[in-house]
């Protein structure tokens, strides 16, 4: 039965981290933005991409 | 997409996006009109879009247009050049920076007009269109854009006219600079949920070996799962609780027992009953049903506390107001700060600024637009002399005003020192703390009274039972009622585009008696206006003659009678002038053609001075023709909106013009309706006080002058064409649009009223049945585990099915 014991202590530990990890979530302001971010990664590719066509020359098409 | 693929099929032929058969601006979206711009295989309805078009295109930022179809903003209301000067003083350039020092300023900017993904994706990329901007990012939701730049390379003023250029005007006004810095947003409900939560799963595990009956659980394991518990329950009652003990105690302090008396009355007697039957061995407590007891309260509060951030309800004077002022210092004009301004002092105010003080007009005349304060669009003439009220815009050329009051003391800002701003008052009078009390004192006399009954026939039993009923009468479903009904109601009213600014508006809204109605912005269109003609039949010659000369001028009136004869306007105008607050002329077709005020045009002695109503003359050669009458055109369907209303409610119209409009509003009410016409500000704040007397009212603005009848009233809510334009101080902010909806909207807040009744019965048949087990001396920890979600998670879902229901129903 000691098992049953160390398994719950380790449960309750790893859940235990995933609660200080989401007040370092709403601390560090992930939470105060949810829209921005969402649509912010995918503009990095598109800028990547017409960064890519200026230095080969080529006026990125209007 | 679709547009695109017709490309492919028609191979190079030019097909412009059309709605309808219209043109439809590559940058705005708006349909071209009167002029049509084409670059490349792009049309553009204006200049501005076109310009903003090219600027992108120059510098390879043309994917803003990939995001969204027709992302732009309109760039139709051209800005004057130097209207950003003041931001190169020093002073006002460090009151707006949140950090600043040799070679770096940042700066946080409010931009209404940001709304989509293309808009990000612009004002990200800023650094590609200026050298010197290192950073910029955008907070979506609060319309903010935080940007990081190097002062030495590029000045401030740089920076915010590159904005403007491309149509992301910032909005920098007197209390962008009020640095209480932007209060950080309240996360400590979201990191209680979250304890909450984390203890509630946790112990409920825990507690099913419990739930299961496993008996054959040894003992020592039995005590170390309840010691966990206890652990675990700690921070509930510590951390997560800590806002309803606050409560409970203001409440005591105020001498009125809220609906979280007996709730901290629940969770103490849950909390010390556990530890007492953990610590003595003699059960498992009830440690589950507290954790999930607040976990649920706790998602309740939330889901009521939505907020729009993008929209701001407390707005006064100072968002109006500009940031700075051009005074003649020696004869030059020098920016200053507004606040800085003296009795004494000589200003210059330039076209479209707004006029910061009372004071002396010095220049021959100037053309006033009063729009923000009394909603009336068509400027005012002023003459030397006169004197002039702060609040309005200039429109023409630069003028010179001797101030005569401060800021704080003008006539439009004295509003903002009466009582009504100053005090702050609290509204308790709630559905829920209404009944609270009676419920507080029933649960004690029924806790004490079958707490006696078992002393008389079983004293061992009196401790168990007088817990019992505290535990399982503790209001959990009776306290999420009302957050969810309301919760729900304040989401469907933003969907349709009533914007509320709290839950307890609505509640408010509920028990409106009378209502009472701004005219001017309000029940009119602030943009429109209904043209009447009243004279001689033109021929289509002389129409097309008045349309030449018409657009030739850029006054509203002009423009107005451009559209209203709606005519070509090829003829040549010779010697135009026009004479600001009187009118215009010129000769079309050898012929002297006329426009303005009678006493422009008529002869001095058939000038009729009563006249009230806005009139537009006109004459060829001396004769006159006839005369168009300018008239409000009220919203669509208003009399049906009115007769609907005044079934149930009381009416009033209040208007801060004079009365020529009061035949036309006779036919469009009913006779009890009360209209007052030349209102002040001030008078509006004192008939509505007047009202409250016998009634709760409610009351719709649009303008400053409206600021005070909307903070006096019960429930003061802004007519806006656009929400994101500026609004005064108020309860919530409606759309327009959705004005003909109005008696649905209320009638919708009443039946709100009525579910949440409802839910209160349904927790209330819960209580009676578990107070039925509790007093027999029957509670059993797993009986409370389930009755409490259970009863919890019903009331919410009814709550949301019928008021979802409902709105389905009305509109």
């Amino acid at each position: 039965m000691l098992i049953i014991t160390v398994l719950i202590l380790i449960s309750v530990a790893v859940a235990l981290i995933f609660l200080i990890a989401f007040f370092w979530a709403v601390k560090s302001g992930q939470y105060d933005d949810t829209y921005s971010p969402s649509v912010r990664m995918l503009f990095d590719d598109e800028k990547n991409k017409n960064e890519e066509t200026s230095k080969n020359g080529n006026k990125p098409k209007s | 997409m679709s547009f695109s693929n017709m490309g492919v099929v028609m191979e190079n032929e030019v097909t412009p996006p059309t709605n309808d058969g219209k043109l439809l601006c590559y940058h705005c979206g708006e349909t071209c009109q009167n002029e049509c711009l084409q670059v490349d295989d792009k049309f553009f309805c204006c200049l501005g879009c076109k310009t903003v078009y090219e600027i992108l295109n120059e510098n390879g930022l043309c994917s803003y247009y990939d995001f969204e179809n027709n992302p732009g903003i309109t760039l139709k209301n051209i800005v004057e050049n130097d209207k950003y000067a003041f931001l190169e003083n020093d002073k006002i350039s460090h009151q707006l920076s949140d950090f600043i020092s040799e070679k770096q300023q940042n700066i946080t900017l409010f931009i209404p007009s940001i709304h989509c993904s293309s808009c990000i994706w612009l004002l990200e990329n800023l650094y590609r269109l200026k050298e010197g901007v290192n950073q910029s990012r955008v907070h979506f939701s609060k319309k903010q854009l935080t940007l990081q730049f190097d002062p030495t390379i590029i000045p401030l003023r740089e920076v915010v006219e590159t904005l403007v250029s491309i149509g992301y005007e910032p909005q920098i006004t007197l209390d962008t600079h009020k640095k209480d810095k932007v209060k950080k947003e309240d996360t400590s409900l979201l990191l209680k949920i979250a304890v909450a939560g984390f203890c509630f799963g946790n112990i409920m595990l825990l507690a099913f070996p419990e739930y299961f009956g496993f008996d054959d659980v040894n003992s020592e394991l039995k005590q170390f799962f309840s010691y966990i518990s206890l652990f675990l329950s700690l921070p509930i009652v510590l951390y997560a609780a800590s806002d309803y003990f606050k409560s409970a105690l203001k409440g005591f302090n105020q001498r009125y027992v809220n609906i979280d008396v007996p709730i901290v009355l629940g969770i103490i007697t849950l909390f010390s009953r556990s530890v007492y039957e953990i610590l003595s061995q003699t059960g498992n407590g009830y440690l589950d049903s507290l954790s999930g007891l607040l976990f649920f309260l706790l998602i309740g509060k939330w889901f009521q506390s939505k907020t729009y951030q993008g929209l701001s309800f407390e707005r006064d004077y100072k968002s109006y107001f500009p940031m700075a002022i051009n005074k003649l210092i020696d004869n030059v004009p020098t920016p200053i700060p507004v606040n800085d301004i003296e009795i004494g002092d000589k200003i210059i105010v330039k076209n479209n600024e707004l006029i910061p003080v009372d004071g002396v007009l010095l220049s021959d005349y100037a053309n006033i637009d009063y729009s923000f304060v009394t909603g009336e669009s068509i400027p005012v003439r002023k003459n030397i002399k006169e004197y002039i009220y702060a609040g309005g815009k200039q429109r023409g050329s630069s003028i010179e005003i001797l101030v005569e009051k401060s800021v704080s003391q003008s006539y439009l800002t004295q509003l903002w020192n009466n009582d009504t701003f100053t005090s702050q008052e609290e509204d308790s009078n709630t559905f829920i703390n209404n009944i609270s009390k009676y419920f507080t004192l029933a649960i004690l006399i029924i806790a004490f009274s079958s707490g006696f009954v078992w002393y008389v026939t079983d004293p061992s039993k009196v401790i168990n039972v007088f817990t019992a009923v505290l535990i399982v009468a503790c209001p959990c479903a009776l306290a999420l009622s009302s957050p969810f009904t309301l919760g729900n109601t304040l989401r469907v009213f933003g969907k349709l585009g009533l914007y509320l600014k709290n839950t307890s508006v609505i509640e408010k809204l509920s028990k409106i008696t009378h209502v009472v109605f701004d005219k001017t912005g309000t029940i009119t269109y602030n943009d429109q206006s209904q043209i009447h003609y009243d004279g001689v039949e033109l021929s289509s010659i002389e129409k097309e003659m008045f349309s030449s000369l018409s657009s030739q001028s850029s006054h509203p009136l002009s423009k107005m009678i451009f559209k209203y004869l709606d005519e070509k306007s090829t003829l040549n105008v010779e010697s135009f002038t026009e004479i600001i607050g009187a009118g215009i002329e010129g000769i079309v077709k050898n012929c002297n053609c006329k426009m303005g005020s009678g006493e422009f045009v008529l002869e001095k002695n058939e000038v009729n001075n009563i006249i009230k109503e806005t009139r537009v003359y006109i004459s060829i050669d001396g004769d006159v023709k006839g005369c168009y009458l300018i008239q409000n055109k009220y919203r669509k369907r208003i009399k049906s909106v009115m007769g609907q209303l005044s079934e149930n409610y009381g009416l009033s119209i209040l208007s801060g013009d004079n009365d020529s409009e009061r035949e036309r509003l006779k036919q469009l009410f009913l006779d009890t309706t009360e209209m007052r016409f030349n209102q002040l500000p001030d008078d509006k704040l004192n008939y509505v006080a007047e009202l409250q007397k016998q009634n709760n009212v409610m009351m719709f603005g649009d303008g400053l002058n409206d600021a005070g009848a909307l903070k006096q009233s019960n429930v003061g809510i802004v007519v806006a064409e656009n929400v994101n334009n500026f609004t005064p101080a108020s309860d919530g902010i409606m759309d327009a649009k959705l004005f003909e909806q109005l008696p649905a909207l209320l009638k919708f807040s009443r039946s709100a009223k009525y579910i949440v009744y409802a839910s209160f019965v349904l927790s209330f048949v819960y209580n009676v049945v578990g107070l039925s087990f509790a007093v027999m001396g029957n509670l059993t920890p797993v009986f409370a585990a389930i009755l409490m979600p259970l009863s919890s998670i019903s009331v919410v879902l009814f709550t949301t099915f019928a008021v979802n229901f409902k709105a389905k129903n009305l509109f």
